[in-house]
């Protein structure tokens, strides 16, 4: 009897170390620390005339839980270092739950001072007042289009007021392995531009018993797919909010695409979702079409040899998904004058200091970065930089997301061959514009 | 219930009075409020965390909520109706999660019913490292849903994962753990039993050493093997417990989230989708909370059912004895 007793209490006891160590894990913002001692010397040209009123701390939540993580925090240490009186504060919450728990804040008049958020969400936050309009924020630091890449600097509107001020642009690149390209006998310094120079490529990999490109049924969903979407003449969601296109020829297309590379034995039946990445990383596939923010962890494994480049031309037109970070003021129930300087001041130092934002494969939003000689010798993000000029993002639709869950379940069963492409995708369209009319309603 | 416990106390309280009363810092265990005093922190609890929010559910569920926009149309039943009308945009993923977590509910109870029992007569008897193996059974449970799932995802990887190198070894061809049925099932029923398997064991071990010893010893000189032991005295001695553990575990079937969400995704298509998983992406994903919580109140409503249909399947049967 004795022991079973014990034997509980220390069942019990690792019980609570188990939950307090999780605990500990999740909780995950140690915050940087400012620089005490220096004394008020807030740069003049900054935020308009800068900042000089009693010590504030500004709290900035964001959603950069992976490899950008630590070098926006490596930013905010060097903000806080040079404005003695504005300590930043960052927090980063994976963002699914960012989005559950920044509303909830806003709502208890708890926000943050400033956050961040992908353009596609914008619109949805300004109508369910998550965010308040900064008009008034561009205008005081006087920023304009000229400022910023113009596709990013309009990501930031919603019916024509102003709620994001942009910090980068993130379209999808082509990433290729170099080891994989010799192994195979192609050029590992000419990456393909064309889907005829992938398929050529990918076919000589085959040859050699290489899979060379991954796919997954649980992740061709995302920036991949719908980069080809675009590419072949469609869209996801039409310009009016109305209707869900991702049922229509361009895109049973783009996954009949994706869908041929396993059909062709270019990739594996079951990949997992990160398959790409892992094949990638392992030497085992040559390509993998992804977003900027590998950047990072591809450059931390040494022994990879890679490369990344535009993605190529498959669909026909030269397109290619994006998002853009984009900076924003959550609404405030009191609002205390000092923060709102200071947060101006902060938004604007940053998006000046995207340079160092930019080693994350981000591409700057702000011009003065992108033409700063610095950034042409950047590496992969500069080859990222030259698709901005057709990159494409969901209209500005509050709830446009609401829909992807329909496309999630479509490529799945698509993609496992459990629907044909002609009929998962267009059932899913038709439900997709369901919720698209009662998003049209609720938001009005 | 209250009026019970009242009369309970009430008789508690008699008892009390009838011996002398101690004189100086006494216990006023028969002032008519003590049992409420001694209830009250529980009970304003459990109104604040769960009676509250359970009737202002009922509020929400009565109109097109989001509790950010200042315009909360009330639509009356509209949430419900649209529940049981095949055309409505929440037909389709609300029952089709009600299935995915009744296929997980009816796959996953009775190993987590049958195998903890086994696994806790074994660590019942005396043997070398027991508490070793006691504390191991119960380990896994103290992880979170979040370091499962990471686990998981390695282990179960249908290219890398080490489930199917060693399957590769005795010469299975891999299995697409995460993308095909019915092995995203086996995956993800698999992973849960191992999970949670030594909470129900510690339960059960408690119980089992509940049973008087002299049960057993009169069963002995009556005759009764093994087996006989098992039949006539554990079993029944485990009623209460076994009502208690089926109860639970189907409780914590129905409300399935981290494993599918984090292995699966829901997929392959949307097969593994529960309830809660629908439930989150319309009530917090997409902000339909009106709609939302209707769902929630279904599946309450079934799980109070098919709860009530353990109890009564379960209990002692009076007129047999």
């Amino acid at each position: 009897m004795t022991t079973s007793f014990s034997i509980s209490r220390r069942s019990l006891l690792g019980g609570a170390l188990g939950a307090a160590a999780v605990a500990g894990l999740s909780a995950c913002s140690p915050g940087s620390a400012g620089a005490p001692g220096q004394e008020a010397s807030v740069s003049g040209g900054g935020g308009a005339e800068g900042y000089d009123g009693p010590p504030v701390e500004l709290a900035f939540w964001n959603g950069l839980t992976g490899g950008d993580g630590p070098i926006m925090r490596k930013m905010i240490s060097q903000f806080n270092a040079e404005h003695a009186n504005i300590k930043v504060t960052m927090t980063a919450i994976a963002w699914a739950e960012y989005f559950q728990k920044l509303p909830a804040a806003v709502s208890n008049g708890k926000a943050p001072e400033i956050g961040l958020m992908h353009a596609d969400d914008l619109a949805t936050n300004a109508a369910r007042q998550v965010i308040s309009p900064m008009d008034d924020v561009a205008a005081a630091l006087k920023l304009t289009e000229k400022d910023f890449a113009p596709i990013a600097w309009n990501g930031g509107l919603y019916q024509d007021k102003r709620y994001g001020i942009p910090l980068d642009v993130h379209p999808a690149g082509l990433f290729y392995n170099k080891t994989v390209l010799e192994k195979a006998g192609a050029d590992p310094e000419k990456p393909p531009t064309t889907g005829d120079e992938l398929m050529a490529i990918l076919d000589q990999c085959k040859s050699k018993g290489i899979q060379g490109m991954w796919t997954s049924a649980l992740s061709v969903n995302g920036l991949s797919s719908q980069t080809t979407v675009y590419q072949f003449g469609g869209k996801m969601v039409s310009d009016d909010g109305l209707t869900a296109e991702f049922g229509q020829e361009p895109a049973q297309k783009a996954i009949s695409w994706w869908k041929g590379l396993i059909d062709n034995g270019h990739s594996p039946k079951n990949a997992a979702a990160d398959g790409d990445f892992v094949s990638f990383t392992n030497d085992k596939a040559a390509f993998m079409i992804n977003g900027p923010w590998n950047t990072t962890p591809l450059t931390a494994l040494k022994k990879l040899k890679w490369g990344a480049a535009p993605v190529p031309n498959i669909g026909g037109e030269q397109l290619v998904w994006a998002g853009s970070h984009q900076f924003v003021l959550p609404r405030q129930q009191t609002v205390d004058a000092n923060k709102a300087i200071a947060s101006r001041v902060f938004v604007n130092w940053i998006s000046q200091q995207s340079l160092t934002w930019a080693t994350a494969g981000m591409v700057p939003a702000r011009v003065t970065v992108l033409e700063d000689p610095e950034f042409a010798k950047m590496g992969p993000v500069t080859e990222f930089a030259k698709e901005l000029d057709y990159i494409r993002f969901v209209p500005p639709i509050p709830g446009v997301n609401d829909v992807l869950p329909e496309w999630v379940t479509a490529t799945s069963e698509a993609m496992l061959g459990k629907k044909p492409v002609d009929v998962a995708l267009p059932e899913a369209a038709e439900k997709a514009n369901k919720i698209l009319a009662a998003n049209q309603k609720k938001y009005g | 219930m209250t009026s019970s416990t009242f009369s309970a106390a009430q008789s508690i309280g008699a008892a009390v009075e009838a011996t002398p009363p101690r004189k100086g810092g006494r216990l006023r265990l028969n002032h008519p409020a003590t049992p409420y005093l001694m209830l009250a922190p529980y009970v304003v609890l459990l109104c604040a965390f769960v009676l509250g929010p359970a009737v202002f559910g009922i509020w929400v569920s009565l109109h097109d909520w989001d509790f950010l926009l200042p315009n909360k149309p009330f639509i009356g039943l509209q949430n419900y109706a649209d529940l049981i009308d095949p055309n409505s945009i929440t037909f389709e993923p609300f029952w089709k999660g009600m299935r995915a977590t009744a296929i997980f509910v009816v796959a996953s109870v009775p190993f987590l019913v049958l195998i903890p029992l086994g696994i806790a007569l074994l660590l019942n008897r005396t043997f070398p490292a027991r508490s070793f193996f006691r504390a191991m059974i119960f380990a896994p449970f103290v992880l979170g849903i979040a370091v499962i799932g990471v686990l998981f995802r390695y282990l179960l990887d249908s290219q890398f994962g080490l489930i199917n190198y060693l399957l590769g070894l005795v010469g299975i061809p891999a299995i697409g753990w995460t993308q095909t049925q019915p092995w995203a099932w086996v995956g993800l029923v698999g992973m849960t039993v191992w999970w949670t398997l030594g909470f129900n064991t510690v339960i059960y071990l408690a119980g089992l050493q509940g049973i008087p010893r002299d049960h057993y010893e009169a069963a002995s000189l009556d005759g009764a093997g093994a087996w006989g032991k098992f039949a006539y005295v554990t079993v029944p001695g485990l009623r209460n417990v076994l009502v208690f553990i089926v109860t639970t575990t189907v409780l914590a079937s129905a409300n399935m989230f981290g494993q599918s969400y984090l292995i699966t995704n829901g997929g392959p298509g949307d097969s593994t989708k529960t309830a809660i998983m629908v439930m989150t992406q319309e009530g917090l994903r997409s902000f339909k909370m009106g709609s939302a919580t209707a769902m929630s109140y279904i599946l309450a409503v079934f799980l109070i059912i098919i709860s009530a249909i353990n109890f009564m399947a379960l209990r002692e049967r009076e007129a047999k004895k």
